[in-house]
């Protein structure tokens, strides 16, 4: 159906405006920048730049440091995700159970989505700490694990992969929850009078029925773990010890504004916008096939 | 319910509670930090039952990290991205659903694709336009040749090389992040469910664009409006990466980046204390407008991914 439109000649473009000008200010201007950057090597402090076509990125490439920071993300978002959706599952199952009783527990479970990640991060560096944490003092004296994510890799990526997690799994809580609400009574009353236990059915019905949620959630996390996380990187380990912790995004910002090196820093961010535009596509590839689950 | 399966609802109550304790545990730790003394918390183990110090803790931390106007400033930041935010979406969305025109699909392609720029990729760039605004403007100049045009014009050398800094300002901390496609998605979506006759009976009426706008879409979009803003509130609040950057005054720091800076450093004794004081303080307000405007909250969440 056709839609039914005004006569404007000019209003549509002063409407768009406001829009328009911060993208191109804020957005697409500093994205530019970063391209061009990015094939060009600067003197930090301005002036001079040399156009060196991929050197940048094939120097890039070939740093160890960097294959680090693959890896680290991977293994960062990998945890976090299949921590905070296994959670979120879980508690949406359960909660999705005690339908008169949702109201409250989903209050009491969703709030620390509102809390900043970098907050978030200080709240678990404190419990952590290795000098005055509590749970690091439980888990010495009872488990005689020497906790330590100042010193250990090991304990700085559970640090923030449970930080990040903890933050995420009212995330996808929410999600889920709706997720369960909106499959039909009917369904799951119907398979109960064929016999079907509470496990049966979530296995061979729930589950199936959630999927599109779970692949979208599944996106989100991984956008999440890659770019939201800095705060709680940069507050809980600041990357380290050593580059333990350090993820791409943190890596560019470390390597632009502490290491000055903005030829290697616009490098990764082009490679890492790349990330974003294959997530997104991939986003919306699926939101099509959910709307065709729907329909 | 299905089925009576009381052992299964026990069960449901008691993995829920636990997972309640669990997720509110590291509150609990900061709350009772809160309330303690510096020997107290570095105390090992430290009490894990409150103190009464909070008052003591309370006036510190307020006076050494300036909270009063750190708050302030977080509260210009988010309620400044809010509006922004929406303003400009809902004249955005506007202008793409309900006219035709020449360029509509190469406008809504640049809002699409600015999905595909978060901040985190661009930061260098982004702070150089900020910390020099005028900097498109000034290449623009230098490429159509207005510099040399001026120069012949005025008979004398002139420059546009004037220095506009949105550092250390509240500009600076929301222009750069008021933009939002996904905002304007979600009105666009709206404005398509509004039937064709509401626009009809409007132009019948007589009544403008404009008036169409504030008369009757606004008033209908009332409680997409107030779930978007919760959930940008909460976005603009929480912000870290951009205001660290873009803040180096202590008069235009935002409260979160207050706390981060408050965080115990290696060289010095820990004040855990009052890093949890503020820690609490902070998180404060956007968990209030999640517990108490939960449903409009939600609503928020699920309409603005989708």
């Amino acid at each position: 159906m056709r839609r039914v439109t005004f006569d404007g000649r000019w209003l549509p473009y002063l409407l768009l405006f406001p829009q328009l000008l911060i993208l191109l200010w804020f957005f697409f201007w500093p994205a530019a920048q970063a391209l061009y950057q990015a094939f060009t090597l600067a003197s930090p402090f301005g002036g001079y730049a040399e156009w060196v076509g991929f050197e940048n990125f094939t120097d890039m490439v070939s740093q160890p440091e960097y294959h680090k920071a693959i890896w680290v993300t991977i293994v960062f978002s990998a945890f976090t995700t299949a921590l905070s959706l296994g959670l979120g599952l879980l508690f949406a199952l359960f909660a999705d159970r005690v339908l008169r009783a949702t109201d409250a527990y989903r209050i009491l479970l969703i709030w620390p989505y509102a809390v900043a990640p970098a907050i978030a991060g200080a709240l678990w560096t404190f419990t952590l700490d290795p000098h005055s944490g509590v749970v690091a003092f439980a888990l010495k004296t009872v488990l005689d694990w020497g906790w330590n994510p100042e010193l250990s890799s090991f304990d700085a990526m559970v640090l923030v992969v449970f930080a990040a997690a903890w933050k995420q799994v009212a995330y996808n809580f929410v999600f889920f929850l709706a997720g369960l609400q909106s499959i039909p009574r009917s369904v799951i009353e119907s398979a109960a009078m064929d016999g079907a236990g509470p496990l049966r059915r979530i296995r061979d019905i729930i589950l199936p029925l959630l999927s599109p949620t779970t692949f979208f959630l599944i996106v989100l996390n991984v956008v999440y773990a890659f770019f939201d996380t800095f705060g709680i990187i940069h507050v809980t380990t600041e990357g380290g010890p050593g580059d333990a912790t350090t993820i791409l995004v943190y890596k560019v910002f470390r390597d632009g504004f502490i290491g000055l090196d903005l030829s290697a820093s616009a490098a990764q961010s082009i490679i890492l916008m790349v990330v974003v535009i294959a997530l997104t596509v991939f986003q919306f590839r699926f939101l099509e096939r959910r709307v065709h689950y729907a329909g | 319910m299905t089925e009576r399966t009381p052992i299964l609802d026990i069960l449901t109550h008691v993995f829920l509670i636990l997972g309640i304790l669990v997720t509110g545990f590291p509150i609990y730790v900061a709350l009772v930090a809160a309330t303690l003394t510096p020997q107290e918390v570095n105390g090992l183990p430290m009490p894990m039952f409150f103190g009464d110090q909070l008052l003591v803790n309370l006036q510190e931390t307020w006076s050494r990290a300036d909270l009063g106007l750190q708050l302030f400033n977080s509260a210009v930041q988010a309620i400044g991205i809010t509006i922004g935010k929406v303003a400009i979406s809902i004249l955005s969305a506007f202008a793409i659903v309900y006219f035709d025109f020449r360029f509509k699909m190469t406008a809504f392609w640049i809002i699409f694709m600015s999905l595909m720029l978060p901040i985190e990729v661009r930061i260098v760039p982004t702070y150089e336009v900020a910390a020099n605004a005028l900097t498109p403007f000034i290449w623009l100049g230098e490429v159509l040749g207005l510099d040399d045009l001026a120069s012949w014009i005025a008979g004398e050398r002139v420059s546009f090389d004037v220095k506009v800094s949105l550092l250390n300002s509240y500009a600076g901390l929301i222009f750069p992040l008021i933009a939002s496609a996904t905002a304007t998605f979600l009105f666009r979506q709206f404005f398509l469910t509004v039937p064709n006759e509401m626009c009809e009976a409007a132009k019948v009426d007589g009544a403008g664009p404009m008036r169409f706008l504030a008369d009757i879409l606004l008033p209908l979009s009332r409680t997409n409006i107030a779930a978007l803003c919760v959930i940008l509130f909460i976005y603009g609040w929480n912000q870290y990466l951009w205001p660290l950057l873009v803040t180096t005054d202590p008069s235009y720091s935002t409260v979160v980046i207050g706390i981060a800076k408050l965080m115990p450093s290696p060289e010095a004794v820990p004040e855990w204390n009052l890093a949890m004081t503020a820690a609490l303080i902070a998180m404060a307000p956007p968990v209030l407008v999640v517990v108490f405007l939960q449903r409009l909250f939600v609503r928020g969440l699920v309409e603005s991914e989708k």
